[in-house]
């Protein structure tokens, strides 16, 4: 007895039906559309104006000029003359980069962390788990600064220590996933069939539980601007000529009163991205919300 | 009976607007449940068994909408707004669900969750509805009935949940007991109890609606049955009639798909090929025909409509004065091909 | 009875969970989720285990696999004690013993298809197999419990749980097992399926000799399915005995209670024992 497939089944992988989902919510749509405009002005953008990083423009009047579509610096000068619209998009590009490899750093320190222990339970769980705790309770701004000034500042550094902090949630978080996950029948089935639990881990609980490292990675990225940031206006972050959005807006605050642009345009800037960035992963994690599946 | 039925339902139809279109979980629908009696609708997964319920007491999902005609005690209850529907839950239509854990709050106590429809309500003082909630304990047969008003919901097993979930149902006195899948989460022998408290409850003289899949339960407890299949009922008739000569071949065939625990051990059950159909795929023609043994081509073109059975009594006419007053027949089948007789019947 | 040893044997096993909760004070509290049970599964038998909630059935069949292990006892296999610990021992038990679980849905990984699902147990259990082999053994798994090819590439969340039930069990005889232990495997289904799986479960069986130890709270099916039957209660075996012995001439009162508890399709026949045991009643005041 060989039973017939049906006509018309309408195939369809999760992720195809989540992708679907998504289509629904119309701000993580319009999010989504906005950060790739960022992302295309902040490759591009640079090369779209006259003007370069460093470039100081001694012509204008004085050296920070406001907007204007007539001199060419479309969002202004800064105190030293350099272009804000030429800053703002490298200042862009740069914080867009350590934020995403920070995050790529911490989603595999995490997830391995998280699943194995999750999955491992027990006394395991217990001691991989507490060290979680135990970094947690430390001041990792205070970390971060020695490891500054000890190392020197390096971008690499700065991507690696903001990523060694970040790990810390998304063990916790994949870890109840993982933990959830190893009592789901199909784990018990991978088990009986002998298989050994790197496998089970690496085969069956991971991408099972990245629908929602995905969703906290989305949120973790603006955490980790924000800390970028943060860093910048202690003066430990990207360094000159370089820039960063944490850093023009560490300099806009300076210049408030005098240059209002130099504060409000890279703020702009930021908080869309910001915004953008948490309204996608609310709407990813709504699209991949198992529970709405059937 | 000369009084009126207790709950009237005509052509009732449930939508559900999905991210897939628009899913018709149940269509055509209509019966009647008399006080004192107990009608079982029964089905598979996907027969939209459960959305009748739901929709006769507005509790449908978000996306859901409802279309026809339930009347309970004279009142319309499709499209009536909260207030009415609120006087009518609790004090006239009680409900028992299927998972005692989850129907009962976990963090009140029995006695809380037993009175809070009096309290709420203002229908009696915290003593009288003390007294109340005793009487309606020892009534499902809950030893130590004093001791349990002060207990948790869970530190009681199953049994003793679904039987505090009865007594919270039948608290306000209502004249209609909806039942949904009551006994499928208990063991056997907990079950039997359950059900026994049921047909008290019917021989009280308060209607009773079981959803179940389960026909067993069916057998020992109903007086009337409907036979749901995709969304539409198939075939309505009494118990002894349906169990002895079902008219519809699903019917037939899921009588002969039970195992049971008497008569010969066959080790081959008979089984229904295929797979009861999805709600959201719903054909023109006869639902069953793809898995039906008796299927002709009419019956993938044309869906067959609920027809009265031939040689059973004519239907009754029902009371009142409402559009919903057309008469719903005892004994109904919806087949182009129908069982005629109990030697077609193997 | 077969002459022969019995395929599996389980002797004397008891298990106790340790309950949580318990403070650095308060002495552990525990729960005997089996005490002292025996049953054995001759080759190409069929075993029911009954029992209501909290009968210890379920950890009877983690047992037998090796997914919790038992504080007392042994379980035997073709007259070998079994060591659940020997890596190497297991990795050759395995292949002979199987299990299919209640969830026809939980039981699959949600991101794998029907074929990979059926190809892991092939890769896991039958060593390496080249392939081409290998979808082969795989189109041959599917149709054997009766899924057109096509299937190897749906999601689970794509197939009915008739079909779903079917690839779990297509993923544990892939490797051709002695003993297929049936958690609950039908309690999920609906009645109309349900029939379609016990018929499929009874083919295998027969076919390849291969035994079942069908674990379910089902009574009827069980009277369907298998020849012999071990009913438990809390933990304990209550009785054991042919299909026969257990329905017709229940000797325990749990037994008798547990058969007489459960609602047959029937309502003449329901009526009759209503009355009857009515009259019984009134005879014994």
């Amino acid at each position: 007895m060989v039973e017939a497939v049906p006509a018309d089944s309408r195939r369809q992988s999760l992720w195809g039906d989540a992708w679907q989902r998504l289509k629904h919510s119309r701000a993580a749509i319009v999010a989504a559309a906005l950060l790739l405009l960022v992302c295309a002005l902040a490759l591009v953008g640079p090369w779209l104006s006259a003007y370069t990083v460093e470039q100081v423009d001694w012509t204008q009047a004085t050296l920070a000029t406001p907007p204007s579509l007539a001199s060419g610096h479309w969002f202004g000068t800064d105190a030293n003359g350099r272009d804000l619209f030429v800053r703002v998009w490298i200042g862009t590009r740069m914080s867009l980069l350590v934020a995403v490899l920070a995050t790529i750093v911490s989603v595999v320190i995490g997830v391995a962390w998280g699943a194995t222990a999750g999955y491992l339970g027990g006394r395991v769980d217990g001691w991989m788990m507490r060290f979680v705790d135990v970094l947690y309770a430390l001041p990792y701004m205070f970390f971060v600064i020695i490891l500054t000034v000890v190392f020197g500042r390096s971008l690499v550094l700065i991507f690696l220590a903001i990523g060694a902090v970040g790990w810390l949630t998304m063990a916790r978080i994949v870890r109840g996933q993982a933990l959830a996950l190893r009592q789901r029948e199909f784990v018990e089935a991978a088990i009986a069939l002998g298989l050994p639990p790197a496998t089970i881990i690496a085969r069956h609980i991971v991408p099972n539980v990245l629908g929602t490292v995905i969703v906290y990675a989305t949120l973790t990225v603006p955490q980790v601007i924000l800390f970028e940031s943060f860093l910048s206006f202690l003066g430990l972050g990207v360094q000159e000529p370089l820039t960063s959005l944490g850093r023009l807006v560490a300099e806009g605050a300076l210049e408030m009163e005098s240059s209002p642009w130099l504060l409000l345009v890279p703020s702009a800037v930021l908080a869309s991205v910001l915004l953008c960035l948490n309204f996608l992963g609310d709407g990813l994690r709504d699209a991949l919300d198992p529970r709405q599946r059937r | 009976m000369t009084a009126g039925p207790l709950l009237q339902v005509r052509d009732l139809a449930v939508d559900f607007s999905t991210s897939q279109g628009e899913v018709q979980a149940v269509s055509g629908v209509s019966f009647d449940v008399r006080a004192g009696e107990c009608l079982a609708v029964v089905g598979e997964s996907g027969s939209g068994k459960t959305q009748v319920l739901m929709a006769c007491l507005g509790l449908l999902a978000s996306n859901g909408t409802t279309r026809g005609s339930v009347q309970f005690a004279g009142r319309e209850l499709i499209g009536a707004n909260e207030r009415l529907l609120n006087t009518v839950r609790g004090t006239g239509i009680g409900l028992l669900s299927q998972d005692p854990l989850s129907s009962l709050t976990p963090h009140l106590r029995i006695e809380t969750l037993l009175t809070e429809g009096l309290l709420d309500r203002g229908l009696a003082s915290r003593d009288e509805a003390h007294e109340r909630a005793l009487r309606a304990l020892a009534e499902v047969e809950i030893p130590e009935p004093q001791a349990r008003l002060r207990q948790y919901p869970h530190e009681l097993s199953g049994g003793m949940r679904q039987r505090v979930a009865l007594a919270a149902a039948l608290m306000c006195g209502p004249q209609l007991l909806f039942a949904d899948e009551p006994t499928t989460a208990l063991d056997v022998s907990v079950q039997a109890r359950v059900l026994k408290l049921l047909a008290g409850v019917r021989d009280r003289g308060v209607g009773v609606l079981i959803i179940t899949h389960d026909l067993g339960v069916v057998a020992g407890l109903a007086d009337r049955v409907a036979v749901m299949y995709s969304g539409r009922i198939v075939e309505t008739a009494t118990t002894d009639e349906l169990f002895s000569a079902p008219r519809h071949p699903y019917t037939a065939a899921l009588l002969a798909a039970v195992p049971r625990l008497h008569g010969v051990a066959q080790s081959r059950l008979v089984g229904i090929p295929g797979d009861p159909p999805q709600p959201s795929a719903r054909s023109p023609g006869c639902a069953f025909a793809p898995r039906c043994d008796r299927a002709v081509e009419r019956c993938g073109d044309s869906r067959p409509e609920l027809t009265p059975s031939a040689g059973v009594n004519p239907c009754m006419t029902a009371q009142g004065d409402s559009i919903a007053a057309r008469a719903v027949p005892l004994a109904a089948v919806a087949c182009h091909r129908p069982l005629q007789d109990r030697a077609e019947i193997a | 009875m077969s002459t022969r040893l019995p395929l599996l044997q389980v002797e004397r096993v008891s298990v106790r969970y340790a309950l949580r909760g318990a403070g650095l004070l308060a002495p552990a509290r525990t729960l005997d989720a089996l005490s002292d049970v025996s049953i054995a599964i001759r080759a190409g038998g069929r075993l029911g285990v009954v029992g209501e909630s909290g009968s210890g059935k379920s950890t009877l069949a983690r047992v037998v696999l090796g997914l919790v292990r038992a504080q007392a006892g042994r379980v035997v296999w073709e007259g070998g004690t079994v060591n659940y610990d020997d890596a190497t021992a297991m990795r050759s038990l395995r292949r002979e013993l199987q299990v299919v679980f209640q969830d026809p849905f939980g039981s699959l990984d949600p991101r794998m298809t029907a074929g990979q699902v059926v190809g892991e147990a092939l890769q896991a259990l039958a060593g390496p197999v080249a392939s081409v082999a290998a979808q082969d053994r795989i189109r041959a798994a599917l149709a054997e419990v009766g899924l057109a090819s096509a299937f190897a590439n749906r999601y689970p969340h794509e197939m009915s749980g008739g079909q779903c039930q079917r690839v779990a069990i297509a993923r544990a005889i892939v490797a051709r097992p002695r003993l297929l232990v049936c958690d609950e495997a039908v309690s999920a289904l609906d009645v109309s399926v349900q029939a379609q799986i016990v018929n499929l479960l009874h083919e295998l069986s027969e076919r390849y000799q291969m035994s079942l130890l069908f674990i379910s709270h089902n009574l009827a099916v069980v009277r369907h399915l298998c020849d012999d039957v071990a009913v438990l209660c809390q933990g304990r075996v209550v009785e054991q005995g042919s299909r026969d012995a257990i329905f017709n001439h229940p000797r325990e009162a749990y037994t008798q209670a547990l058969l007489a508890a459960v609602p047959d399709p029937d309502p003449v026949l329901q009526r009759a024992r209503i009355a009857s045991a009515r009259n019984a009643l009134k005879a014994g005041r």
